[in-house]
């Protein structure tokens, strides 16, 4: 049996508490009303005195935001389209530092027409553009974002976590329906990390209720009037979609996904440990069943869950591979955090059978996960960038300008790293290589999910601070907590498993 | 003195064999060649073999590979005749790196797999037309046969050895 070090267990808490001050602090120092936005822009253009650099960000802002909504205005359809096209060459040429005048000014000039078209497409109606209202509109636009910005960050910090569990749930379950031979005697320690699920869903599940109660306003498709022709909020696009974007259906298919994922971790933990006072193996096959039946309603889950939370904070954008694309980062991130603890739990002396074999072997699965999750990173990206089409291109258009350092910085902590690292057979078999490759492929995937949600939710107004990293440190400390708990609960050696032996000996 | 004489103990089960291979190292007999049916997992361990450096040579294949591809694409595409194509930017590599990623891969595993797999035929000598080496036809069905060279007046010591190892079959060969 494990004993939960108090050493850790302080850490844990110093963490939580920590992390707790943090959101605090995030969600106080967020502002109220647009007065206090006005006061922070002011500051920011006293701070970049004289140039033009701030009032041309401002513009990008609002163009990302709203080049999607042009296509609803039916009436302006044709004149936009060509300087949408326009638009949307210039920005990717951008991409680039190209040290060229006239190509600098033809980004300014298409990103000016961009906020003309913005402003005529808001205000409608209105014929004369007011100046005065467009900075209105432009304050309660940065005034969302700086609002929203605490509550992504807890959001991310809360669905990355969760998943992370969940990744080590999926992983257990292909591991049963495998049999796979190497494994069995981490199980007790995937179980232990995955007993995070129950607790994390019950955070995650409260947060998509606030969301849904209009506490924050992460989710754009919950505005008030979106679906109402004629108000202000209308968005002919989002209307087509409330059959599947409304707040009930949305919390009801969540909390089938939660149950059904808390259900197979409770049964299949129930039944492993049945199984070790047991005299045949009925519990074993019991086990292989349910879990294949939960890696059917897990791979149909997954992929509406990444509609549902992640994909839906863009609720203008769309991606086939999407589903499958949040699968291999959090599946990698999960198996990640297996070896972490395995490699942590063998250095104090808790798992006898694990040896160095067992380690290479994650250690091969986290970099060929890796391996794959770039795959779809890169399908997903590619055939969008290669299409250019503007509806879909928007997308990466705002990581690329807004996000640039973290969106192609994850590649190189989530591929370029890992590769080159974990493709030597005797670096994976050793410890600090194994926790500095975990620590760093964990941090590359955590502004993975980074990448998806704030550019939807705080556009510009990104930084990871006070918010991202409380959040971040109060659901580590959270995990650490829960899931040493949970390994303190059972033996680390399941007893009659049929593979254990062999698992026991396990050696490549 | 009659160095070129050699022993072929044969064998017919890969267990036994692998014990007669951990005894004739701990006896400081010198193995000149194991001949196997099929791989016997463990055995190169058993005999001190050193580790093939052929991953390595591969990694440095695929790099060659991936550099071949970037200075090809580079070379055509941006450098020699930098086309609009359908509007992708062709000003530079890197921003139209995305639509050349594809081939830059392809070329890598090309070089990794296609130049490991020559150097393997040239590193074990193996080639069309190239004279079997086998100094046994049943080494190819179902037996196992340690070669271990005769270098002293030795050879009865050797022989009473082998037949202690369970080997099937010891056999004296003056080799040409």
């Amino acid at each position: 049996m494990y004993t939960f070090s108090s050493r850790l267990k302080t850490f844990a808490i110093i963490l939580m508490v920590l992390g707790a001050l943090g959101i605090v602090y995030g969600f106080y120092m967020a502002p109220k009303t647009t007065a206090d936005v006005e006061a922070i822009l002011e500051k920011e253009a006293a701070e970049h005195h004289g140039s033009h650099a701030a009032t041309e960000t401002h513009n990008t802002a609002t163009e990302t935001h709203t080049t999607t909504k042009e296509q609803t205005e039916t009436g302006h359809h044709a004149t936009n389209d060509a300087t949408m096209a326009d638009t949307v060459h210039a920005d990717t040429i951008a991409i680039t530092p190209v040290a060229d005048t006239h190509h600098d000014a033809q980004v300014v000039t298409s990103v000016a027409k961009t906020s003309d078209i913005t402003t005529s497409t808001k205000a409608v109606g209105h014929e004369v553009h007011d100046a005065h209202a467009d900075h209105e509109k432009h304050l309660n636009h940065v005034l969302h974002q700086l609002q929203n910005k605490p509550w992504a960050a807890l959001y991310v910090a809360c669905i990355f976590m969760m998943l992370i569990a969940l990744g080590v749930l999926a992983f257990y379950a292909i591991q049963q329906v495998s049999q796979a031979g190497w494994s069995p005697v981490l199980f007790r320690v995937m179980q232990g990390i995955s007993s995070y699920l129950p607790v994390g869903s019950v955070i995650f599940f409260i947060l998509l209720v606030l969301s849904g109660l209009h506490f924050n306003h992460l989710f754009v498709w919950m505005n008030e009037g979106v679906d109402v022709i004629g108000h202000e909020n209308y968005d002919a696009l989002v209307a087509g979609k409330t059959g599947y974007l409304n707040v009930p259906a949305w919390l009801i298919r969540a909390a089938i996904f939660l149950i059904g994922w808390n259900l197979y971790h409770y049964f299949s933990k129930r039944n492993c440990l049945l199984q070790d006072d047991a005299t045949d193996n009925l519990y074993y096959k019991k086990n292989f069943n349910i879990s294949a039946a939960f890696l059917v309603f897990f791979i149909v889950t997954e992929s509406i869950m990444s509609w549902d939370w992640i994909m839906s904070v863009d609720p203008h954008w769309f991606s086939t591979l999407f589903g499958w694309y949040v699968f291999a980062s959090f599946f990698v991130s999960g198996i990640t955090v297996i070896a972490l603890v395995a490699v942590y739990m063998k250095s104090r002396g808790y798992l006898e059978f694990v040896n160095t074999s067992h380690i290479h072997d994650l250690a091969k699965f986290i970099f060929g996960m890796s391996i794959f999750w770039t795959y779809l990173w890169f399908s997903q990206f590619m055939l969008i960038w290669y299409s250019n089409i503007p509806e879909e291109v928007t997308y990466f258009i705002t990581r690329i300008e807004d996000y640039n350092l973290p969106f192609f910085g994850m590649l190189v902590l989530n591929f370029v790293f890992p590769v080159l690292i974990l493709i030597n057979t005797d670096f994976k078999r050793l410890t600090w290589i194994i926790v500095m490759a975990g620590i760093i492929i964990l941090s590359g995937h955590y502004i993975d999910f980074y990448n998806m949600i704030m550019p939807a939710t705080v556009g510009d107004r990104w930084f990871i601070g006070v918010s991202e990293i409380g959040s971040l440190m109060f659901f580590i400390g959270l995990f650490i907590m829960v899931v040493f708990t949970a390994l303190t609960k059972s033996p680390l050696l399941p007893k009659r498993n049929p593979l254990i032996e062999e698992s026991k000996h396990f050696h490549y | 003195m009659s160095s070129n004489k050699v022993i072929y103990a044969i064998y017919n089960d890969d267990d036994v064999l692998m014990d007669a291979v951990k005894q004739t190292r701990a006896a400081h007999h010198h193995i000149e060649e194991i001949f196997t049916p099929f791989p016997v997992h463990g055995l190169d361990k058993a005999m001190g073999l050193e580790p093939t450096r052929l991953a390595i040579c591969s990694f440095i294949y695929g790099l060659i590979g991936l550099a071949f591809a970037t200075w090809m694409m580079n070379n055509i595409m941006i450098v020699d005749w930098p086309q609009d194509i359908g509007g992708k930017p062709s000003f530079s590599y890197i921003e139209n790196m995305p639509s050349f990623v594809p081939i830059m891969f392809e070329m890598t595993v090309f070089f990794a797999a296609h130049l490991m797999v020559i150097t393997f035929y040239m590193r074990s000598k193996l080639w069309p037309f190239k004279q079997a080496e086998n100094p046994d036809v049943r080494t190819t069905d179902d037996h196992f046969l340690m070669e271990v060279a005769v270098n002293n007046n030795n050879e009865e010591e050797l022989i009473a050895f082998f037949q202690n190892t369970g080997a099937v079959e010891v056999k004296v060969i003056e080799k040409h």
